[in-house]
């Protein structure tokens, strides 16, 4: 030891030449994991021990989905359903209400047709459809695809109005940075238990038609505790975009994650 | 039937394993799939027959690796947690750490 300052005097000292970095190739090291060699068996067959994540490609692009958003401080937000609970009324609700006051653009997934977005263009706003033909859900490059056609100013919101189907798209990040589920009065109150996986990975549960629920047999507090059964930290906002009570909370909730986005960038 | 997009994404892998690894097929094929990873087993064998037609996983054996795992936040009780829902067994406390059952992997493969 040197008497000095106590420093370990017999260590190897190493002194390298060190070369001008090599630009990397970013599409080489996000889609190629880090493998250990192959291990040899007998009559040539070998074992290779992957480790790998079965949507790995899935979660790459959808990261890949995600710092861009960040980069252009763009609010996305994946809305996810069963058919019928007013995925696309809500956002015609939100169009209408802040279309001058926000810059929004919207991703329509749908098995087949236009309609929906035929619906959301006649608002203004930029919209893709996109078609999945037999496909349950979006995936990240679907997201990718239809962002680079959209050309998103910053500082903008995107809707991406997700398949109605409350069980594959929960499987898939697309990139977005708050999932939003949506349920209205007229489905059953135990939906978060039959779809635990759905509500789950969501932060924020919409109930949609509470105009009716004078009409309903429908337990709203039910339907909250089950919710937070499956994610404790799921927060609840009750609207109807018929007679539009309740979505100024909405608003505010989509302002204030803007401003977190903000601080997050 | 998001199990048709897991099958089909795991044939892409092995077909590109294959090729990287100039391999003939797959011989035996190891995955790990969490209990709550939202992956309905009955519906992964009947997309698994008909995707891997014709592929390097054709006749490639699959062994699935199932399991999951939660440990209680409040009094660190580790137990196997079936559902999403569960409540921690020994303190009914809801908030959990979900330590094992999310994972959708591909473990190993053997090629021939």
């Amino acid at each position: 030891m040197c008497a000095t300052c106590g420093c370990d005097s017999d260590a190897k000292v190493s002194i390298h030449r060190v070369e001008k970095p090599q630009p990397l190739n970013i599409d080489t090291l996000l889609l190629t994991p880090i493998e250990p060699a192959p291990t040899p068996l007998p009559n040539g067959r070998k074992q290779i021990d992957l480790e790998q994540d079965i949507l790995l490609k899935n979660n790459l692009l959808a990261e890949r989905n995600r710092g861009y958003f960040l980069a252009k401080n763009i609010l996305a937000i994946n809305l996810v359903s069963s058919p019928g609970s007013g995925k696309t009324a809500l956002l015609e609700r939100t169009l209408n209400d802040l279309i001058g006051k926000e810059s929004i653009y919207v991703i329509e997934g749908d098995q087949q047709t236009s309609n929906d977005a035929d619906r959301i263009a006649s608002s203004g706003a930029p919209v893709v459809q996109i078609n999945t033909g037999k496909g349950c859900h979006l995936d990240s490059q679907m997201i990718s695809e239809a962002v680079n056609q959209l050309n998103i100013q910053n500082e903008s919101i995107l809707f991406i109005e997700n398949i109605g189907n409350l069980v594959c798209p929960a499987m898939f990040d697309l990139g977005e940075q708050k999932r939003v589920v949506v349920i209205s009065v007229t489905e059953g109150e135990d939906k978060p238990l039959k779809y635990p996986d759905m509500f789950q990975s969501s932060q924020l549960c919409i109930i949609n038609k509470i105009d009716l629920l004078p009409y309903l047999k429908f337990d709203l507090e039910a339907l909250k505790s089950y919710g937070r059964k499956v994610n404790p930290s799921i927060e609840f906002m009750e609207l109807s975009c018929t007679t539009g009570e309740g979505v100024t909370q909405w608003y505010t909730w989509l302002e204030n994650q803007k401003h977190r986005n903000l601080q997050f960038a | 039937m998001h199990e048709l997009s897991i099958v089909m994404s795991i044939v892409e892998t092995a077909e590109e394993k294959v090729k990287e690894h100039h391999a003939q097929t797959v011989e035996s094929i190891d995955l790990i799939i969490g209990d709550l990873a939202g992956v309905d087993s009955h519906a992964l064998d009947f997309a698994w027959e008909a995707a891997v037609k014709n592929t390097v996983l054709q006749t490639a054996k699959e062994k699935i690796i199932h399991g999951s795992a939660a440990r209680c936040i409040e009094c660190d009780c580790e137990f196997q947690i079936k559902e999403l829902f569960d409540v921690c067994p020994l303190c009914g406390e809801p908030l959990l750490q979900i330590i094992q059952g999310k994972e959708l992997q591909i473990k190993s493969m053997i090629l021939n």
